[in-house]
């Protein structure tokens, strides 16, 4: 009956519900890394993107020239990736700390574009075929629960809030907290801060390839960063930067709304996201969860 | 007990914030177990100094040394791995952690700092404060923990920056009174003031700073007979 008068099947609302979780897992667990990397180093990783991509041609080259399943991809591609975000930070970010943080915007996304083009010129502009790790499901009654789409939506929570729990409540991420406000104290207390910086660096960049391995059984695309990074901007502003709990949060959110939007007004759905954000730059410029800075 | 550790000997040390050249070649020496303050007018370079020895002056020249160990070009990790400790004149509480986390931040760079329990006895407004949040804390409070933290790493030069400033004369006098504790258990501390009944009531010596440069050493003795050359360097 309910179905009814909204104009929809169950089916399809919970179908499109789940895409939209699936969906908000990925902008969640995207812009937690680019949260994490912003709060303490002031600098947008414009490379975010690309390292996601990295992330599923890691998986992708992992099963095709060395027989690694998924299950070791998952474990093997953040290293990889989170360790060339190491060299990265090490090579070129950390030469620009003392300048505007423009010129750190401007490098990442230069990087960005480097990677893009690299792979688009080595594996083309059409995507890769990958396995699905656990193919099939089960019929819940009010709609059909592939597996695959399950562990993608809980192992990114869980991951998120792992990551969180880590930021906020362990002595560890008391020590990212602490130098986010004042770097300088934090080294004088006798800790190695860029260390911290170059290791955090990395850890955000592993997280984001990390997305990119549970996306490679949905697409393995040079583009597939640079199409769902906007998005992921939209998002973090929105949630606000620097504000962990707020990207997890908006990020889940925004993707349940995108799907709701699918299935009563599909028009909007590429655009409503950016229409939120700009409702929520004019009513909260520091979005739904930040701090002024 | 806690051993005493090294003398601190600057000599020359210019300093520059960007162009600006804030330091004319200060010179004064804080031997090991003594109080000693830095005292001077607003902008002499009392704080700068401070800064310099601690590695947080980007530009600067001349030598500081500590025992043997030249700290010219260290940065501040290393500094504070040696075991100097430094406590800011904004007091530096991390707004985002709780009172508890401020106090275990600091790593312990050497044996023999307070425990939480010790730091808890010594400070009981603290204790009622550990889950509370850094910015909730008064001004008091917050120095007390500003103070606290560092007494748990088992650093054993501690250099403090005006650490009475704004404060009420019951806080003031709680200070004074941990402070003689901490000269009595042979920490070395140098202090920056501007509350001159306060520097006599602690501190051995008194170096006079004025324009980047220590211009007369007053000892905690003469103190008293000096006020009015005091009074003529501070303009008070």
């Amino acid at each position: 009956m309910f179905f009814e008068l909204i104009g929809t099947s169950p089916q399809v609302l919970f179908g499109q519900l789940l895409l939209g979780l699936i969906n908000g897992a990925f902008y969640a667990m995207l812009s937690l890394g680019l949260a994490v990397i912003f709060g303490l180093m002031n600098v947008i990783n414009f490379t975010h993107g690309a390292q996601y991509m990295m992330g599923a041609f890691g998986a992708w080259m992992l099963l095709n020239y060395l027989g690694v399943p998924y299950w070791g991809a998952l474990v093997l591609v953040p290293l990889a990736v989170g360790a060339s975000g190491v060299i990265i930070e090490r090579l070129l970010i950390s030469r620009l700390y003392d300048l505007d943080h423009l010129y750190g915007l401007l490098l990442t996304f230069g990087v960005g574009l480097i990677i893009e083009g690299l792979f688009r010129h080595q594996f083309g502009a059409s995507g890769l075929p990958y396995p699905i790790p656990i193919p099939g499901g089960t019929n819940l009654g009010f709609m059909f629960l592939p597996w695959y789409r399950a562990w993608v939506v809980g192992f990114s929570l869980i991951l998120c809030l792992a990551t969180w729990y880590m930021i906020e409540k362990t002595q560890l991420g008391s020590y990212l907290r602490a130098a986010t406000e004042r770097p300088d104290l934090v080294q004088a207390f006798g800790i190695n801060v860029p260390r911290m910086i170059t290791l955090t660096y990395g850890f955000g960049v592993g997280l984001a390839a990390l997305a990119g391995v549970l996306a490679a059984p949905y697409s393995v695309n040079p583009m597939m960063g640079a199409n769902l990074i906007i998005v992921v901007f939209a998002v973090v502003v929105i949630g606000g930067m620097g504000s962990i709990m707020g990207s997890i949060v908006t990020g889940f959110g925004l993707g349940v709304i995108e799907g709701l939007t699918k299935v009563f007004y599909p028009e909007a759905s590429n655009t409503v996201i950016f229409v939120i954000m700009a409702i929520v730059l004019m009513l909260k410029p520091n979005g739904l969860f930040g701090t002024p800075r | 007990m806690p051993t005493i550790d090294m003398d601190l000997a600057v000599r020359g040390l210019h300093g520059w914030y960007g162009e600006s050249h804030v330091l004319h070649g200060m010179s004064f020496d804080v031997k090991a177990g003594e109080v000693v303050t830095l005292l001077g007018r607003n902008g002499a370079g009392k704080t700068t100094t401070m800064r310099a020895i601690m590695g947080m002056l980007a530009n600067r020249e001349g030598s500081i040394c500590y025992g043997d160990r030249e700290l010219i070009a260290a940065t501040s990790n290393r500094i504070a791995r040696l075991g100097i400790a430094y406590c800011p004149e904004e007091r530096g509480i991390f707004s985002s952690l709780s009172v508890r986390e401020n106090l275990l931040l600091p790593p312990k760079v050497k044996a023999g700092g307070l425990s939480i329990e010790e730091i808890c006895r010594i400070f009981p407004n603290l204790a009622e404060r550990l889950e509370s949040q850094g910015s909730k804390l008064s001004g008091g409070e917050q120095q007390m923990l500003a103070i606290a933290r560092i007494l748990r790493t088992g650093a054993k030069f501690l250099l403090l920056d005006e650490p009475t400033e704004g404060l009420a004369p019951v806080i003031v006098r709680q200070i004074g009174d941990t402070i003689r504790a901490l000269r009595e258990q042979g920490f070395t501390i140098l202090l920056v003031e501007q509350n001159l009944r306060f520097a006599q009531s602690v501190a051995d010596r008194h170096y006079v700073v004025e324009h980047g440069q220590v211009i007369d050493m007053i000892s905690g003795i003469e103190l008293a007979s000096q006020r009015e050359k005091l009074r003529a360097y501070l303009g008070v």
